[in-house]
């Protein structure tokens, strides 16, 4: 895929959510392009859209109003089943409470969206070692999330997000609830990850985390208030 | 890409436990609703199976005929005139009638003499024609048998007793082989009729009887003439049209309206059969209403444990969803965990119920009728297949309704950070 392929394509997309009484409007009217290959930030005070923003590139939800294509793919109008496969084979979530299944194992969890993609119990396997080796894990696949630090945690569930070998990560404050030292090994991951060719989507509080991403998105009240492209992105810059 | 194999089996074994505690309740509420299910319906079956086994006791499918009298002119005769068919008449109709396992006669007396030793016993004998004891089930305890066509023949003084009356007679003392006095006559005990249940009866119990060859009644007291007819058709759907060749047969003979219902007054057991078999049903449906009813208010249970699984596993459902989980696969698991419940529930009432039947059948009904009527509880196979049916059904819904919540979850909803 060229370098400039977009991912990512949104026009005049509008949420509204309806809440019987109030009808509150998340998002008013956002286009944004993301190519393959970018590291993006989005950033912004709560409350302006931004993890609203978040679910609909991830189709974790559909927009009001607007064109959203992802991979050139036309979402409006989906089934709920074309939605998951979607989620499933083009789209990694990372969330800031990690989200990990507490009852199963770190290797079980990673390998559940590969359950779900079909993908036969060897490649499984090996899908799994692989990302687990990747992320730094392979001596805590048997462990429960509960068993792992906080840290380790998020690496598992970064892991969980590249199994399918989505077209682009959503991470949502993925360093939010991890302290100084393991948040930054997890900004070293992404960076890694960005590095081998891998599109990310940072939605982050953290400046320091935005600082790295190679380009940066401001959201206020549901509009795209800034989009600069970042000076030479990369660890030298918070370093 | 396909999917692996049994997808939502391996999910479901995933998910996370209920607890313990909440988990054994459910399931005892669906042992309890099945124990109730089961034990109703066992008893229904009991009852059913005593009341048959009581009914079959006078004999099954047949018509017991009492000659009467005219009640309208016919051909020239006047109305009022009594019919009494002779006892040759018994083969007339064997001949003339078909499609009858057979038909007989019987000739009763009352306040006949009956003898043994020093005691003398005062009661009803039967002269009847041979096939009486099969259309009346006439089964003569061990050692014993009932008249046959030679006994008639040559009018043998052979008798065959009822149980109560060989009891009054004999004691403890074995009747058969052993002599009698009917009216000052020497008559020889051939058999005895076994204890039955019996709830049809006409002329009295059978029990309290003393049956012997119509042919020797003729010629000890004379009297031809035949008190009661009783016949059997091959199948219970060719009763009309036996009893109606009956009166015609007769008719010519004695010359009376076959139309004119009294000369021959009839009780068409089945008739009065599909009566019963109705009564039976009501009953037995009751039962399973009640049972189902019980079982249901398990299911509830069960239904009631996996909304509260629905609503803890929100945020599990929400990360699958986002995983990419289409919705049966989150719904599948529920409905199979829902279903595991109710199975194991109703595992445990099988055990349970099946004990306390066996446990029931060991109490000894002693001589009370009432007990006896009420028979024995039993479970039949299709008692567990109703069940297991039902608790089907129930475990789905049950899991079905609270998996269905689980589907509409919006993982947009549960994924944002607390």
């Amino acid at each position: 895929m060229p370098a400039n392929d977009t991912i990512i394509e949104m026009e005049g997309i509008r949420k509204v959510y309806d809440t019987g009484k109030i009808q509150v409007e998340a998002l008013r009217g956002i286009d944004l392009n993301i190519s393959q290959g970018e590291f993006v930030a989005i950033v912004g005070p709560s409350g302006s859209g931004k993890s609203t923003l978040m679910n609909l590139i991830g189709c974790l939800d559909t927009p009001t109003a607007g064109v959203y294509r992802l991979s050139g793919q036309l979402v409006a109008g989906m089934k709920k089943d074309e939605l998951a496969t979607i989620r499933n084979r083009r789209v990694g979530f990372i969330f800031q409470n990690f989200n990990l299944l507490p009852q199963i194992t770190a290797y079980e969890n990673v390998e559940m969206p590969l359950l779900f993609g079909g993908v036969p119990r060897r490649e499984r396997r090996n899908r799994i070692e692989e990302l687990m080796e990747r992320v730094g894990l392979k001596d805590r696949m048997e462990h429960k999330p509960t068993e792992l630090s906080g840290g380790q945690m998020q690496r598992v569930a970064v892991a969980r997000a590249l199994a399918m070998d989505p077209d682009i990560l959503l991470a949502d404050e993925p360093t939010g609830n991890l302290d100084t030292s393991s948040g930054g090994d997890i900004m070293e991951l992404f960076h890694e990850l960005w590095e081998q060719g891998g599109t990310m989507l940072v939605i982050t509080h953290d400046a320091a985390l935005a600082r790295r991403a190679a380009r940066q998105v401001e959201i206020q009240d549901g509009l795209i208030t800034r989009n600069t492209v970042g000076t030479g992105a990369g660890p030298a810059a918070s370093e | 890409m396909a999917r692996p194999r049994f997808l939502v089996l391996q999910l479901f074994l995933r998910s996370s436990r209920v607890q313990k505690k909440r988990a054994i309740l459910t399931i005892a509420a669906i042992a309890w609703g099945t124990l109730a299910l089961l034990l109703l319906l066992a008893f229904g079956e009991g009852l059913g199976l005593s009341l048959g086994k009581a009914w079959a006791g006078m004999g099954t499918d047949i018509a017991v005929i009492w000659p009467g009298e005219t009640t309208v002119p016919w051909k020239g005769l006047p109305a009022g005139r009594a019919i009494r068919p002779r006892i040759d008449d018994i083969r007339a109709l064997k001949e003339r009638v078909p499609g009858l396992v057979g038909v007989s006669g019987e000739i009763i007396r009352w306040g006949t003499n009956f003898t043994h030793g020093d005691t003398t016993v005062n009661g009803p004998v039967k002269g009847v024609s041979t096939v009486w004891g099969q259309l009346r089930n006439q089964i003569p305890v061990a050692g014993g048998r009932f008249l046959n066509p030679l006994d008639d023949a040559q009018r043998r003084r052979v008798v065959f007793l009822g149980t109560d009356l060989a009891t009054e007679l004999f004691g403890e003392e074995d009747p058969i082989g052993e002599s009698i006095l009917i009216d000052k006559v020497p008559y020889t005990v051939i058999g005895v009729l076994i204890d039955k249940i019996m709830f049809g009866n006409y002329s009295g119990m059978d029990a309290d009887h003393a049956i012997i060859p119509i042919r020797t009644l003729h010629a000890q007291y004379g009297s031809d003439r035949l008190s009661v007819l009783v016949l059997k058709p091959e199948n219970r759907s060719g009763m009309k049209q036996a009893l109606s060749e009956v009166a015609q047969v007769l008719s010519a003979k004695y010359g009376f309206d076959p139309e004119d219902d009294r000369v021959l007054g009839t009780w068409d057991t089945v008739e009065t059969g599909k009566i019963r078999d109705n009564f039976l049903l009501g009953i037995k449906l009751f039962l399973s209403i009640i049972g189902v009813l019980t079982l249901t208010v398990g299911g509830i249970g069960v239904a009631n444990i996996m909304y509260a699984v629905v609503k803890e596993r929100t945020r599990e459902i929400g990360v699958k969803m986002a995983l990419g989980a289409r919705s049966h696969w989150v719904t599948g698991p529920i409905v199979l965990e829902g279903l595991t419940y109710t199975l194991l529930g109703g595992l445990t009432g099988l055990v349970v119920a099946t004990i306390l039947v066996f446990v029931l059948s060991l109490i000894p009904t002693g001589d009370s009728m009432a007990l006896d009527a009420l028979g024995k509880p039993t479970l039949s196979p299709a008692i567990a297949a109703t069940a297991a049916g039902v608790l089907g059904i129930i475990g789905l819904l049950a899991g079905y309704f609270p998996a269905r919540r689980a589907a509409s979850v919006e993982p947009a909803e549960t994924l944002r950070y607390e």
